[in-house]
């Protein structure tokens, strides 16, 4: 089975962020970057499939050159090949652009199995997986927690509301958007690290695919802090003194305790 | 301008984000000075479109189909692109479920537009929609417009509007028959199921304390579940200390888990990202304890305490303990 996982590189779940002074994107001078963390679990399923029924996992990303570092530490955890989509606008695309971007590199490589996370960490429309199916006129299902390979066909563990689920089966070729938690992460092996220096990256540009960002059919007009709904009683002193103060308030503002 | 909410059934019962979309699209068409529509969507849906009838709508679409009894996303879609071909309506507003996550962005590439995905909010400026929503997990908001000529899409984030807003009326209701074919349906879908019986119903819990990333590993859960049983609390943790195996999934909060609304809810290591706040901001009293003084849980909670939940936690428990003898 021919695999394509299609990751991005977001900045660091933990980072602290500013809005940037122009007011469009956050200051990413100072970031940390690394893994969706959805479409870690996307290449998780994707090398866990091959592992059982053979073939090739690639990963698909687009992203400015930074984002080869996350490609290195997908190639380290197993995947064969990578093809980075190189573009340092990508915040100047919109989900449909974006979409067709990676549409265009994934066409001409007819994957048997497409998969990438449910949403990114930054934008999170949850948006690029169904659009890039409808695109490539492929079947899809989101937020799946399982897959099982048949003969010729895919049976899925799709995550509904409420704790419910749904098995949906469809034929192959298909794209899923994987949700986290699929599995465990594996971590790279020292050997993995060694043996990805000498995996190929394929480099392409948004020349190359015949993309651009232009005609955009959203636009984002203004990044702000949100405001407060409510007025936060923040406690800030030392961890006992805070303690107390907030007990106080439970016991007599709140009356809960 | 005029806006159509496409609501959302399964066997004849609402999902109730529904009624807080109708009650958008009402909101949205009297700011822009247009009319409001609504379309319920599957097999056997007379019933629920009568229902929709009671509001003040221009007109009610049942859309009927037997291949719409059970959600595909290539019938869903294909029947939606139909729908909107015939209505023309300029602004197109879904309740942001999870079945709507799975077709929408479909359907809108089809008639070659973007969707604005899971909406708090918006304002009208200049007679055109602005729309917020939430960046990087909910620690920074964005404005979005629509770039592109009618028809647009936008789907609403689950408690951003007011189910209890919907304006009672009187609509014709009109049934729509769209075009299907069972061959374009590629998925089959098969019976929704629950994994196992839940053993534990935290929505029944008066206090809750719930657990979140900021615990770092399995080995400090003890400390959290000494504070729950000072409180008399019952346990329970976002999403990513389930997915860890750190706490058993019945005790998730959020889109994928339980939503409660205790008395107390005491989030500890918790930043807020949107999928958990969804299921607790219900919650009469929030408090948070968290390292990040900008973590989005600050935004809905009445007290925080900023600072190493390591730390915090003990002096808490103590303080709790102090407080009840």
């Amino acid at each position: 089975m021919k695999i394509i996982v299609a990751i991005k590189q977001v900045p660091a779940r933990d980072s602290q962020l500013r809005v940037a002074s122009s007011g469009k994107w956050i200051e990413d001078a100072d970031l940390t970057y690394e893994i969706n963390e959805p479409d870690a679990y996307a290449l998780e399923a994707g090398l866990q499939l091959k592992e059982k029924h053979g073939g090739e996992v690639a990963v698909l990303c687009a992203g400015p050159a930074r984002a080869a570092q996350t490609i290195r530490e997908a190639l380290a955890k197993g995947a064969d090949r990578a093809i980075h989509i190189e573009e340092e606008e990508l915040g100047a695309y919109d989900p449909l652009a974006a979409a067709r971007l990676l549409a265009a590199a994934l066409q001409p490589e007819a994957p048997d199995l497409v998969l990438t996370g449910l949403q990114s960490d930054d934008l999170g429309y949850g948006q690029t997986g169904v659009i890039l199916a409808e695109l490539m006129g492929l079947p899809h299902a989101t937020i799946i927690m399982q897959v099982e390979k048949q003969d010729g066909s895919i049976r899925v563990k799709r995550e509904l509301e409420n704790g419910w689920f749904q098995h949906v089966e469809m034929p192959l070729p298909a794209l899923l958007t994987i949700q986290s938690g699929i599995s465990k992460l594996r971590y790279a092996t020292l050997m993995g690290i060694k043996k990805a220096k000498s995996k190929e990256i394929r480099r392409l540009t948004a020349g190359d695919l015949g993309v651009s960002a232009s005609h955009p059919r959203i636009t984002l007009e203004r990044v702000y802090a949100p405001e407060r709904s409510k007025r936060t009683q923040v406690f800030d002193g030392p961890p006992r003194e805070a303690a107390a103060q907030l007990v106080e308030k439970l016991k007599f503002e709140a009356r809960v305790i | 301008m005029s806006i159509l909410a496409i609501l959302e059934q399964r066997e004849g019962q609402w999902n109730k984000m529904s009624f807080e979309t109708l009650a958008a699209a009402q909101q949205m068409a009297q700011e822009l000075g247009t009319t409001a529509g609504a379309a319920v969507v599957g097999q056997g849906v007379g019933a629920l479109a009568k229902e929709l009838g009671t509001k003040r709508l221009e007109k009610v679409y049942a859309v009927e189909h037997e291949l719409l009894k059970d959600y595909t996303p290539d019938a869903y879609a294909a029947a939606l692109r139909q729908l909107v071909e015939h209505a023309k309506p300029s602004l197109v507003l879904f309740p942001h479920t999870y079945q709507v996550r799975d077709f929408l962005p479909k359907l809108a590439t089809a008639l070659d537009r973007v969707a604005v995905s899971d909406v708090v909010a918006h304002r009208v400026e200049n007679g055109r929609p602005v729309f917020v929503r939430q960046l990087f997990q909910g620690k920074v908001n964005v404005d979005v417009r629509f770039a592109a000529g009618d028809p647009n899409f936008a789907s609403l984030q689950a408690g951003a509007y007011r189910a209890d807003q919907a304006a009672e009326g009187t609509a014709p209701v009109e049934t729509f028959a769209p075009q299907l074919a069972a061959g374009q349906i590629r998925t089959r879908p098969l019976e929704w199921f629950r994994e196992s019986a839940r053993a534990v119903d935290l929505s029944a819990a008066e206090i809750i304390v719930s657990v979140g990333r900021g615990i770092k590993e399995a080995d400090n859960i003890p400390l959290v579940q000494k504070l729950a049983d000072a409180l008399g609390a019952e346990l329970a943790a976002s999403r990513p200390i389930c997915d860890a195996g750190w706490l058993p999934m019945a005790r998730q909060v959020g889109s994928s888990g339980q939503t409660v609304a205790p008395k107390l809810y005491l989030a500890v290591g918790i930043s807020g990202a949107i999928q958990h706040l969804v299921g607790m901001k219900g919650s009469r009293t929030v408090v948070a304890i968290n390292k990040d003084p900008n973590a989005p849980i600050l935004e809905i909670a009445d007290y925080a305490i900023v600072g190493d939940l390591f730390q915090v936690v003990p002096e808490l428990t103590a303080a709790v303990e102090k407080a009840k003898s």
